[in-house]
């Protein structure tokens, strides 16, 4: 993978000027590869991994398993489009295996994420059935712990 | 008992390592941010983890071979070669060691006589003077220069060498400074040792860990084979400092000799590492390349901010070191790394641990997160500013 993508995925608040340093090359250089590929929509944006229970947010996140009856020519393109218009959908993404579309869905409530369920998704045309799962605890997120940190076992000086 | 009178002189003798002391010091301290450390930061990869959980699993653990598992020396044999061009038996001259630390010791007590000079390339890790002494061996240090990237230059060697002279130690990639070695650097320094008795041991530990160059080593040059023993391991490389394994390489008559030191003080090295590094060495090429990646990134990161700071340093080629000077503060060494560590929290090593020609320097080992790095960059950055004040 492209160097840069590699340290942004990592930490994308890292200043051009120390991914400079890093990567062998200048602050502009590395500028104008960020604003390349953002142009080309490579990076479509950057955003912080929280734990959420530290931040207290109280939301409610349910992972949806969505199976679908594919349309003629546009195959789940057309259902896709239309579930991903809602606000609610953090996620979606067309999966191999025994379910066509994952959904991560976000809500207040546990109430209101189920309604969303049953009222908006089930409803859709071609929505054959939904299994929704409710997410407990987050461990890792993007390669990151979220409830704690790795401890460093090494001594504090060696040769 | 007055245990004066009762334990070995040489041992009394023996100095503790210089990085003790300040050790004790950063360990009563809470908070402390490490750049001190000689070990990698990642864990073990996990294929390797993997072998030895189904050998603990299938296998009984008894005693191998004495040099080591055949299987794993054969590996040893074909990793050299396909890294390094270097061409040995796995079945007669390779020893498998507890790490390379007892590769060491066996190469120096295996061919040094009392009253023997041993050459000792500096600043270097801490271990060869002590272990020459203990043989009853005379270690001859060799500083090196910063201005030469700390390498060892042929004139500096020659200038050593008496009729007295036995072995001379070369530890390329170098902890601490991270000074390499090139092919032309060594071909410099083989044409001084060619047509002499002298023997190398050739410390190659770090050789995964260059940037830029592959590591190149003594042993491949044209008559320097029958002449060298090449120390290695699975430490750095692998990430596996715990597991203790490293090997000796060296000319038949030499190992099969080195390894009745090996058979009477050790049997054989643990057989679960040793089934383990079989797998490091057959099938973990990516997961080296991927913590040299990283490693990398670190040190480009480290050299532009130590310069940018005032903390000049050369551009280290190996290892996981960087060797900033740190002689515009006024301060030795051992008194900058006492006083950064008390104003800031912040533990690097005085370069003087390593020899006296590393005073002046300071060790700073990016064996760290990206993260962690920053923060001890932004307290150094801190600390040099109010020294100025």
């Amino acid at each position: 993978m492209n160097e840069l993508l590699h340290l942004l995925k990592q930490n994308a608040r890292l200043t051009n000027a120390q991914l400079a340093d890093m990567l062998g090359t200048t602050e502009a250089a590395v500028m104008m590869e960020i604003q390349r590929m953002e142009a080309q929509g490579i990076i479509r944006g950057y955003s912080a991994i929280i734990n959420e229970e530290l931040a207290r947010t109280n939301e409610v996140e349910a992972i949806i398993e969505l199976r679908v009856t594919p349309k003629r020519d546009c195959g789940f393109d057309e259902i896709a489009k239309t579930i991903m218009m809602y606000d609610e959908v953090e996620s979606l993404s067309l999966m191999s295996g025994s379910y066509d579309l994952s959904i991560c869905v976000k809500g207040s409530t546990l109430k209101e994420v189920a309604l969303f369920v049953s009222q908006r998704l089930s409803a859709l045309e071609g929505v054959v059935s939904t299994a929704t799962s409710f997410v407990l605890k987050r461990y890792k997120e993007k390669g990151i712990l979220i409830d704690e940190e790795e401890k460093d076992e090494r001594s504090l000086v060696c040769p | 008992m007055n245990y004066e009178n009762i334990l070995s002189r040489r041992v009394l003798d023996m100095k503790p390592s210089g990085i003790r002391r300040f050790f004790d010091l950063a360990a009563q301290m809470d908070d402390v941010i490490s750049l001190g450390v000689g070990e990698p930061d990642f864990q073990t990869p996990w294929s390797i983890r993997k072998t030895a959980i189904n050998v603990l699993e299938r296998k009984r653990i008894v005693y191998t071979a004495n040099s080591g598992l055949l299987e794993l020396r054969h590996s040893i044999a074909g990793y050299l070669n396909r890294k390094y061009n270097l061409s040995y038996d796995g079945e007669h001259e390779i020893i498998v060691t507890v790490g390379g630390s007892e590769a060491i010791d066996m190469a120096i007590r295996g061919v040094v006589n009392p009253g023997d000079e041993v050459l000792i390339v500096e600043p270097s890790f801490v271990c060869y003077g002590p272990i020459v002494e203990l043989t009853c061996g005379v270690p001859v240090p060799i500083p090196t220069k910063a201005e030469n990237k700390f390498k060892l230059t042929a004139q500096e060697l020659r200038e050593k060498i008496t009729d007295k002279t036995k072995l001379l130690i070369l530890p390329f990639p170098n902890n601490p400074t991270g000074g390499i070695m090139t092919r032309e650097d060594l071909e410099a320094i083989a044409e001084v040792l060619r047509g002499t008795d002298i023997m190398v041991l050739s410390d190659e530990i770090y050789s995964e860990m260059t940037y830029g160059r592959k590591h190149c080593s003594i042993a491949e040059l044209e008559g320097m084979r029958e002449r060298t023993l090449v120390v290695n391991g699975f430490s750095k490389a692998f990430a596996m400092t715990g597991w203790r394994l490293g090997y000796l390489a060296g000319p038949e008559p030499v190992i099969a000799q080195m390894v009745k030191i090996h058979q009477y003080a050790i049997m054989s090295s643990p057989t679960v590492s040793q089934y383990a590094a079989i797998e490091a060495l057959e099938h973990c090429d990516d997961d080296v390349a991927h913590m040299v990646d990283e490693y990398n990134r670190r040190r480009r990161y480290l050299v532009e901010a130590f310069n940018r700071i005032g903390m000049s340093c050369f551009e280290p080629e190996g290892a996981f070191y960087v060797f900033p000077c740190i002689k515009s503060t006024g301060l030795s060494s051992e008194e900058f790394c006492e006083r950064l560590l008390e104003a800031e929290k912040v533990a690097v090593v005085p370069g003087n641990a390593f020899g006296e020609s590393g005073e002046g320097f300071v060790r700073v080992s990016y064996a760290y997160s990206l993260k962690h790095l920053m923060e001890a960059v932004k307290r150094i950055t801190h600390f040099l500013e109010t020294l100025e004040k």
